[in-house]
């Protein structure tokens, strides 16, 4: 006898059926049918019509049933509300009952109905079960809490529950504490300005304490809260780290984790010449590869997580490389991740064992795999310089395979191998320039033609090679067609004689056959460059390039220190912090990492110098995600990095875009803000809401903008573009430009609501960039912003904040607040 | 497809994001464990043929949601003695039971099998016979003892006839063999599952004779850490019935001993629609124990029609679909080395592969730990009768790969 004879019944009178049999008397009758209501609301089916009938039956002593129509009432409660009162005193009733198991049971059932009538009978009962003398009873209790508290907040902070609560954590059974804990922090968590769980020494002592006796579930929980607690000294912090690393060896993955997590953070106030903290590194390791052993959904997570410790900590797993080893039937998903943690680990003692690897992997059948692979000898070969010349020869081993993907990915990272070492490996361009024809995807065409322009002088039939591709210049993408135009003007300047013809042909291609307004931007920029002054041209485009920086993929720092604070979270798995994805009107606090306040040493911030990074690693270290094209385009325009860095903006500026066109000139007014230094960027403040003042005050905001706009004269304005989508931003939509206005600059904003509800409280704020641009005054949005209104503001802006270069150099990175959230987004 | 619902209702067409993840993945096992959707996640395992989703809207730990789904599947399969999609749908309501036991309000709440089974009994065909005579159900209606005690793994009031307390030491290598024989990879995957069937509160300690190998190891909740920091020996009052007492992982690889060899030559000609193939397979350091239940699989490349061999030993199949060759060997007899030799049949026209095949080896070897760990004696304390003690040692090929 089985339950799958629950599913069969599909005929059409199966409500009626039902409403009979859940009616009869007999006991065992009953009891069927309500396994028959279950099994078809698992499947979905919509069973709401038996709502009387089920609750008829809940009063009952059998606790089978009794658990089964308690299913149904969770479920369904909700769209019967009226329905759901009469269950109510049956559960008040439970809540007396002598058997804890049925206390415990309705508590936890009443706490899942979400219908605030019933929520009102709760209180009552759940006082006394969190006060019940069965520990069972009390932890479940502790759970509801946080139930009742997601339906409304409020009532629960009306009938002090959250006191109650706070003193469960002193509770002498660890489970009940662990509830409780976790109960809190899921209630902080929606409230972030609630002070809920300000953790002290004693406290802290006794989760401790909690945290050795209870079960894993519980032991998570502990963690994760001892996680946001910042110890005093770093005398403190090595005690809870002793504490917790008996932990480092339980079975279960996320425990472990979550331990890694606590250390990961308070390594961060002990002092590196510590003992301790030698034996913690060496502590940490075994564990970290032991999850890797994991069936292969927890490889994953680990391998997210373990990315990200490698990134802050390298040295934990250094001698560990050959357990990212790839087997063969890995799931692709594992394989890529362990790829990107051995570049992040090869270093010059076991470069050749990960050659080794990667040449092996190269030869895969899976094709985005193998293209990793590639592409990690040639990350390899600029991270570890030794290492060059192997990794070419590799290379030219690859490409003699001639496997088409994987000539193309080995074109490409040759180009950044020349680009690290230049004047070094060019005996290979014969080779590469063998293959020209099987190249069929942009990229790698790109990056042959910028080889091909960057070395013309050496290559005999570099214009015929060029001439080649001109021919389907409008079918190629704007990446190719960029390039090839740069590529044939750095051949004319090479060799002006033979090639003049062909780079009129390019010129007027890029100008006047072209929609694309890059290209004919660049191409114009060419032109007069070429035409004004080839010297000066000469200057610019066969300018010395800056090096490419060791790893273009590291995660900025400040966000690393973040998300060394999420360890074991969504947040680790997708490498972005929780405000970037999480939904919903939780607020999200803003984690950081502790500062080292060790009794000796001077506070030092990590997020101005990350532990092992020398200072100078930091610009570099701007995550340029793949925006290649934005590479391409600096890499053969940048001048050296090391000039006056507002010559170099100006003429980056100027070839990349319009909008950075009006901005350069701007600059030159005033060129002693840049370099200045420490910033002390203005808090978030919030712009009160002025209710009171009259509506017409939008109004005259307007009229003066209008007004402004009428004086502006010469400048050019470009038009407002979309800067942060109303999707990204709960419904607050800005667009926005860079206008000067009589010497100063300042940045005209358009906020649109299209959200439900009001905004208010704005307030703006910019992370540093490459000019010090910063707001001169607060955002001023005098009326709140009722739903489909739309306010233009404008914003004074100075150059006289902090200047840090960022990737690409006119990018600008700004935060807006408003009383639903901070959102973010960036301009160029 | 069955669905289960705690904090609030959430449409079954997110699952529609799974699908299309899924559909997009060649290989079910290609699927990624974490997908974001517009408004949620959906984190997955992939078991015995079943993908477990869980759908969540918040900041979680996706390690513990994954570790919580594959403890759903490890109770499912010990309820039901198996986890499948029949098995499920015939104990539907234990189930939700079982699953409403589990968890509430997205906190775990009893997770132990142990105190599931207090809780709700499993379906044995006696119990359902009695109840359906008597009418009593396969709920319990006491709370169970062990859940609040600092013990929640052990249940009071054990009673066996015979005590017995049985230990397996299972070691698995991994390990990655290069094209020259070289070891590029090894490790030792160790774990001891235990059978305790012991009345009452038995307190016990298990050492070993060499505890310094094991320096990497993850326990069960009953051990005494302190117990093994300071002294080695793995003290506790185990739970009820099997479990993973430790598992544990050796990896300096002087110490990882590679029992097999295996001579290859695969080889495809340029030009002509066949290659030879030409593998054999030999013991090394076995340690004197004899190898058995060897298979070797290989995915062949796409390009191979069929395969035409001869073994000295054994049967092979080749499935020209999956492109798929499994040899079963069996065991080594030194004496005759096993070997698989013959042609294979390529579509003509078509390039030579560039990869050649990596071979997947399966092997046992009864009566030996391979990392050479002994169990030196069991004791134990706070009961008074005498136990029957047993440990039994296998060694296994784990993720044992040859390239070729």
């Amino acid at each position: 006898m089985t339950d799958s004879k629950y599913f069969t019944t599909t005929k059409k009178g199966e409500i009626f059926e039902l409403k009979a049999e859940l009616n009869s008397d007999k006991k065992e009758k009953k009891k069927e049918a309500v396994k028959k209501v279950i099994a078809s609301m698992t499947v979905g089916k919509d069973v709401s019509a038996l709502f009387p009938d089920v609750v008829n039956c809940m009063q009952t002593d059998n606790l089978e049933l009794k658990k089964l129509v308690y299913l149904y009432l969770m479920n369904y409660a909700k769209s019967q509300p009226d329905m759901a009162i009469m269950a109510v005193n049956t559960f008040v009733k439970d809540c007396e009952d002598p058997n804890p198991l049925i206390r415990a049971l309705a508590v936890r059932t009443m706490g899942c109905i979400r219908v605030d009538k019933i929520t009102e009978y709760l209180c009552e009962p759940l006082r006394k079960c969190l006060k019940d003398e069965d520990p069972y009873v009390r932890k479940t209790a502790a759970v509801c809490v946080a139930k009742l508290h997601d339906i409304n907040a409020q009532l629960v902070e009306d009938q002090g529950f959250l006191d109650t609560l706070k003193d469960l954590i002193s509770d002498s059974n660890p489970m009940v504490v662990a509830n409780a804990v976790a109960a809190l922090s899921e209630i902080a968590e929606s409230h972030p300005s609630s002070n809920l769980l300000d953790l002290n020494p004693q406290s802290i002592n006794k989760l401790l304490t909690a945290l050795n006796e209870c079960t894993e579930c519980g032991q998570i929980f502990i963690l994760d809260c001892l996680a946001n607690y910042t110890p005093k000294d770093d005398r403190e912090a090595q005690s809870i780290c002793e504490r917790v690393t008996p932990r480092l060896s339980h079975a279960n993955s996320a425990v472990v984790l979550s331990a890694v997590k606590v250390l990961m953070k308070f390594m961060e106030m002990l002092s590196k010449d510590l003992d301790y903290y030698g034996t913690l590194l060496k502590k940490l390791a075994p564990p970290l590869v032991t999850l890797l052993s994991a069936e292969p959904e927890l490889q994953y997570v680990a391998l997210r997580n373990i990315n990200l410790i490698v990134q802050k900590r390298p040295e934990v797993l250094k001698h560990e490389m050959k357990v990212f080893f790839v087997k063969y039937n890995d799931p692709i998903y594992v394989k890529l991740e362990k790829l990107d943690i051995m570049i992040r680990l090869a270093s010059q003692a076991n470069i050749a064992q990960v050659l080794a690897e990667l040449k092996e992997y190269a030869t895969e059948v899976d094709v985005d795999f193998v293209r990793k692979a590639v592409r990690a000898i040639g990350r390899c070969a600029i991270k570890v310089e030794q290492s060059a010349e192997r990794c070419v020869s590799t290379l030219l081993d690859l490409i003699q395979t001639k496997v088409n993907y994987v000539v193309q990915e080995a074109i490409v990272v040759i180009k950044d191998i020349f680009r690290k070492y230049p004047n070094k490996y060019e005996s290979v361009i014969a080779t590469l320039c063998e293959n020209l024809d099987s190249l069929d995807e942009p990229e790698a065409r790109a990056a042959m033609i910028w080889i091909v322009g960057e070395y013309a002088e050496r290559i005999d039939n570099a214009d015929e090679l060029l001439e080649s591709f001109l021919e389907g210049f409008h079918d190629e993408s704007t990446q190719v067609q960029l390039q090839l135009l740069t590529a044939i003007v750095k051949l004319f300047l090479k060799k002006p004689t033979e090639t003049q013809e062909l780079v009129q042909q390019v010129l007027s291609l890029a100008t006047q056959d072209s929609d694309n307004p890059d290209l004919r931007d660049r191409g114009y920029i060419y032109w007069r460059l070429l035409s004004t002054d080839p010297v000066a041209a000469k200057e610019v485009v066969l300018a010395e390039k800056p090096l490419i920086s060791e790893e273009t993929d590291l995660i900025e720092p400040t966000l690393l220190d973040e998300l060394i604070c999420y360890i074991g979270t969504l947040a680790s798995v997708y490498h972005k912090p929780p405000s970037a994805f999480v939904e919903g009107g939780r607020g999200v606090v803003h984690k950081s990492l502790p500062p080292r306040t060790a009794s000796s040493e001077s506070t030092e911030s990590p997020e101005t110098a990350p532990a092992g990074a020398p200072p100078g690693e930091q610009l570099d270290a701007v995550p340029t995600q793949g925006d290649l094209l934005g590479d391409l385009l600096n890499l053969d325009l940048g001048p050296p990095v090391s000039g006056p860095p507002l010559a170099a903006s100006a003429v980056q500026m100027g070839a990349v875009d319009l909008l950075g066109g009006g901005l350069d000139s701007l600059m030159g007014d005033e060129p002693e803000g840049i370099g200045a230094p420490s910033f002390v960027a203005p808090p978030a403040a919030a712009v009160p809401a002025n209710l009171g003042a009259p509506m017409g005050s939008g109004l005259s905001d307007l009229f003066d903008l209008t007004s402004g706009v009428g004086t502006l004269s010469g400048s050019y304005v470009a038009p407002k573009a979309v800067w942060l989508p109303a999707m990204k931003a709960k419904g607050l939509e800005i667009s926005g430009t860079f206008t000067r206005q009589a010497g100063t600059i300042s940045m005209d904003l358009q906020l649109t609501n299209k959200a439900l509800q009001v905004m208010t409280d704005f307030a703006i704020q910019f992370n540093r960039n490459s000019f010090g641009l910063a707001p001169a005054a607060p955002l001023q949005v005098h009326a709140p912003l009722s739903p489909t209104q739309t306010v233009e503001i404008s914003l004074p802006l100075s150059t006289a904040g902090s200047v840090m270069k960022t990737e690409p150099l006119n990018s600008l990175q700004v935060a807006v607040k408003n009383n639903i959230d901070v959102f973010y987004f960036s301009t160029l | 497809m069955s669905e289960k619902h705690w904090k609030s209702v959430v449409s079954q067409s997110v699952c529609d994001y799974f699908f299309e993840a899924q559909e997009k993945a060649a290989d079910v096992e290609n699927v990624p464990p974490v997908i974001s959707t517009p408004h949620h996640y959906l984190i997955s395992i992939y078991r015995d043929k079943l993908f477990f989703v869980s759908v969540i809207q918040t900041e979680v730990p996706p390690l513990f949601v994954i570790e919580f789904l594959h403890r759903v599947a490890d109770t499912f399969q010990d309820y039901f003695g198996e986890c499948s999609e029949a098995a499920i749908k015939d104990n539907v309501v234990i189930v939700y039971e079982l699953l409403e036991e589990m968890l509430d309000n997205g906190f775990p709440l009893a997770t132990e099998s142990n105190i599931l089974k207090e809780l709700i009994k499993p379906p044995t065909i006696l119990r359902s016979v009695v109840n359906s005579i008597t009418g009593s159900s396969n709920v319990g209606d006491t709370l169970p003892t062990g859940q609040l005690s600092n013990i929640p793994w052990r249940r009071a009031g054990v009673k066996y006839t015979n005590n017995e307390a049985y230990f397996d030491v299972v070691e698995e290598i991994d390990a990655i063999i290069d094209k020259s024989g070289s070891t590029v990879f090894a490790e030792i995957q160790g774990v001891i599952d235990a059978c305790i069937k012991l009345s009452g509160m038995p307190d016990l300690s298990l050492s070993f004779m060499n505890p310094r190998l094991l320096d990497d190891v993850s326990f069960h909740p009953c051990i005494r850490f302190k117990r093994w920091e300071s002294e080695r020996v793995l003290s506790f009052i185990p739970p009820d019935g099997n479990f993973r007492l430790i598992s544990y992982r050796v990896s300096s690889q002087n110490l990882v001993a590679i029992p097999v060899y295996v001579k290859h030559s695969i080889s495809f000609k340029e030009n002509s629609s066949c290659g030879r193939f030409d593998i054999t397979i030999g013991p090394k350091q076995n340690m004197g124990k004899t190898i058995e239940g060897i298979t070797v699989t290989v995915h062949m490349p796409k390009v191979v029609l069929n395969m035409n061999l001869t073994p000295t030993q054994g049967s092979y199949t080749f499935d020209p679909v999956t492109k798929v060759l499994t040899w079963d060997v069996g065991k080594i007899t030194p004496q005759k080395l096993p070997s698989l030799k013959g042609l294979v049949n390529l579509q003509s026209g078509a390039p030579k592969p560039e990869e050649n095949p990596s071979l997947n080896i399966q092997f046992k070897i009864q009566q030996l730990a391979i990392s050479g760990l002994k169990v030196n004696r069991l004791d134990m304390y706070g009961e008074k009768y005498k136990p029957f003690k047993g440990v039994k040692y296998v060694t296994k090929a784990g993720k044992f790969q040859v390239r070729t």
